[in-house]
């Protein structure tokens, strides 16, 4: 099963329990009032996911704290390269402790205007993870406090994470090891 | 030529045998003795007895009670302390420094650096930078296949090796959907909660090291070392094992590994009444601990702090009992929570919850169920050993799941394991191939650094090492 923008929901529903269909769901509902573009689907781990649009990103993960997902678990950056339409994805991993569920927040950014607003106002916890994404993928977070390289020298050019970024590309620095032909 | 001062005039001007012969009056029999040496090196004459006795010790020497006035000579003994220094509000409010703590401090746990702007001997910022054992492993593991990937993840929280093969295999098998019989799933279990155990045993010797409590390394070493033997016993490896993989695991347990985990049983619980002995009502242990890098449940949800140190600050919040993995439901635990959210709860925390898991140990150990310990899905897994031995296809067929993998279908999945330091998180995305698209480790490391400065600021700088040490960062885990 995938998660393409397109899933439709009633093959969602035999995955998980809690798949129920969206408007009937009190967390769902809010996330889709907030996002009006968001479509929603269940993971093969049995997480809830809504796809939003870029624009719409920030307000749904609002929404999605407001209606009781008070903590921030992850957020991974995909670089999807010749596989979809808009070639970088982020994806923000929510937890409710208090309704013992996850909600995973997918929103998918151009190739030719990496860029996304920032959600560390929402939860300061991504921070880090904003500038990792921004370290190993390009992806420029607008309005991030602090949009350096986290794991990387400053220095380093170019972003190793992208998938046209080959491994091997940074030659290895032992002596004579770049005049093998 | 120094000659006493209060010494008559004419004399000075003449130094001569003379002046032995006719003393000054008003000299002490100090300053003859004084006089006599100095006119022997001088003038040659005859050297006295005693001379050593009377050599000058300048500036430093001591005077008589009489010549000290009684002030002096109280602060010199200490009994009076006088104050000259005066603090000035004025200029101590912009007087901040900015010292550099780490990458290659011993107390860093690894190659963390913490920027911090004190004020005195209080921190006002901390900024912690990472980086410095960044290899790449997350693109690494787009170049290795799915069977191969344990071998990469592994290596990043070196503390906890099984959690992250179990994360990432549970992933891989969630998109699978393979059924893992229930012998891989108790061993699977067994694995884990003893290394959690080693985990655990090893925080308390590092803890207890950056201290000061040196011998509390010791014992906590010592106790992990019989948990790594059974690992050794069963993996091949102390650590990295490679052990838990897709499909199952490696091999089943050896003969007599109920001996082994029953030396465990028996044995950690023994260092951990001495632990207690030597920790839990130490003065010392409770001053450096108690208050020290305090972190409030709200604080702990905004910045992802999961783990020991969330449930420290009085949250109950296991994955084992919320998102529950390996059928880890069918075990009997508790999970304990702390209250003040400081380090000294999170040693009793972590105390109480090596105890709980060599609870879940022994119950999988009595309730170790028969069967495979892998599953018997032949895409995943190779065919028995006997049987390649009479066919050729076999043979074609365990090697190329050995070489090419085995085609995972398309997808995405985020699996979340409960590991000693917290919430672990593989995020796997397929393309249908052999190898994944996208590796993604959520380390629970991770978070818990960025938090750091929430738990160190404002508080003394002799804090830093132990509030570090307490939130147990695995440097590995960290910068992957």
């Amino acid at each position: 099963m995938t998660d393409e923008t397109t899933v439709p929901d009633d093959e969602a529903v035999d995955a998980a329990p809690d798949a129920a269909p969206v408007h009937e769901d009190e967390v769902l509902a809010a996330v889709a009032t907030a996002a009006p573009s968001a479509s929603f689907g269940v993971s093969p781990a049995g997480i809830d996911t809504a796809h939003v649009d870029r624009e719409e990103y920030v307000a749904a993960v609002a929404a999605a704290k407001d209606a009781g997902f008070q903590m921030f678990t992850d957020l991974c950056a995909v670089d999807h390269l010749r596989r979809r339409r808009d070639r970088f994805e982020v994806i923000v991993q929510l937890v409710s402790l208090t309704l013992r569920r996850r909600l995973a927040v997918h929103v998918a950014i151009p190739g030719g205007d990496p860029s996304v607003p920032t959600i560390t106002p929402i939860y300061q916890g991504a921070n880090f993870y904003e500038r990792e994404a921004y370290d190993l993928f390009g992806i420029v977070f607008d309005g991030h406090p602090d949009l350096t390289r986290l794991l990387l020298p400053d220095d380093w050019e170019g972003h190793p994470m992208r998938k046209d970024h080959p491994v091997g590309a940074v030659p290895v620095q032992f002596k004579g090891a770049n005049k093998v032909t | 030529m120094s000659n006493p001062p209060d010494v008559v005039t004419g004399e000075i001007e003449a130094p001569s045998t003379e002046a032995q012969e006719a003393p000054p009056t008003a000299a002490s029999e100090r300053e003859q003795e004084r006089r006599r040496i100095h006119e022997m090196w001088v003038t040659g004459t005859e050297a006295p007895e005693d001379a050593g006795r009377y050599t000058s010790e300048g500036a430093q020497e001591m005077l008589d009670d009489d010549d000290e006035g009684a002030g002096a000579l109280a602060e010199q003994r200490g009994v009076v302390v006088s104050d000259d220094y005066e603090i000035d509000d004025r200029i101590s409010d912009d007087e901040t420094q900015i010292i550099n703590m780490g990458p290659q401090h011993p107390s860093t746990h690894g190659v963390l650096r913490l920027q911090l702007e004190i004020e005195g001997e209080t921190i006002r910022r901390v900024k912690p930078i990472i980086g410095y054992l960044h290899t790449g492993m997350e693109k690494t593991g787009e170049a290795l296949t799915f069977l191969q990937g344990p071998t990469n993840v592994t290596r990043m929280d070196y503390l906890s090796p099984f959690f992250n093969e179990l994360a990432f295999s549970l992933a891989t098998e969630k998109l699978l959907g393979v059924e893992i019989p229930p012998r891989a799933q108790a061993i699977r279990i067994l694995m884990t909660e003893l290394n959690r155990v080693a985990s655990h045993l090893l925080w308390m010797a590092t803890q207890g090291m950056d201290v000061g409590a040196l011998s509390m390394m010791i014992y906590g070493w010592r106790e992990r070392e019989i948990c790594l033997d059974f690992f050794e016993k069963v993996t091949g490896l102390r650590m990295n094992h490679n052990y838990i993989r897709p499909g199952g695991v490696a091999a089943d347990l050896p003969d007599g590994w109920e001996e082994d985990v029953e030396r465990i049983l028996s044995e950690v619980p023994k260092g951990l009444e001495d632990y207690e002995t030597l920790l839990s009502e130490n003065p010392i242990w409770i001053d450096r601990t108690q208050g020290v890098g305090v972190i409030t449940p709200d604080e702990c949800y905004a910045y992802g702090v999961t783990g020991p140190l969330l449930r420290a600050a009085g949250v109950a919040w296991d994955l084992r009992k919320e998102f529950p993995y390996s059928g880890i439901e069918q075990y009997d635990f508790d999970v304990p929570v702390g209250k003040h959210g400081d380090t000294y709860d999170r040693y009793v925390l972590r105390l109480e919850e090596v105890r709980q898991s060599l609870g879940i140990a022994r119950q999988v150990m009595e309730s170790m169920p028969e069967g495979d310990y892998r599953t018997d899905d032949r895409k995943v897994t190779p065919p028995p050993r006997a049987r390649i031995d009479q066919s050729m296809e076999a043979l074609i067929h365990h090697f190329k799941i050995f070489t090419e993998g085995f085609v995972v279908p398309e997808g995405e999945v985020y699996q979340a394991v409960e590991s000693p330091r917290g919430e672990l998180g593989v995020y796997l995305v397929s393309s249908g191939g052999p190898k994944p698209w996208r590796v993604h480790v959520r380390g629970p490391s991770f978070a818990n650094v960025q938090a750091l400065p929430v738990m160190m600021t404002d508080q003394l700088i002799a804090d830093t090492v132990a509030t570090l040490a307490s939130v147990d960062p695995v440097l590995g885990d960290v910068d992957r």
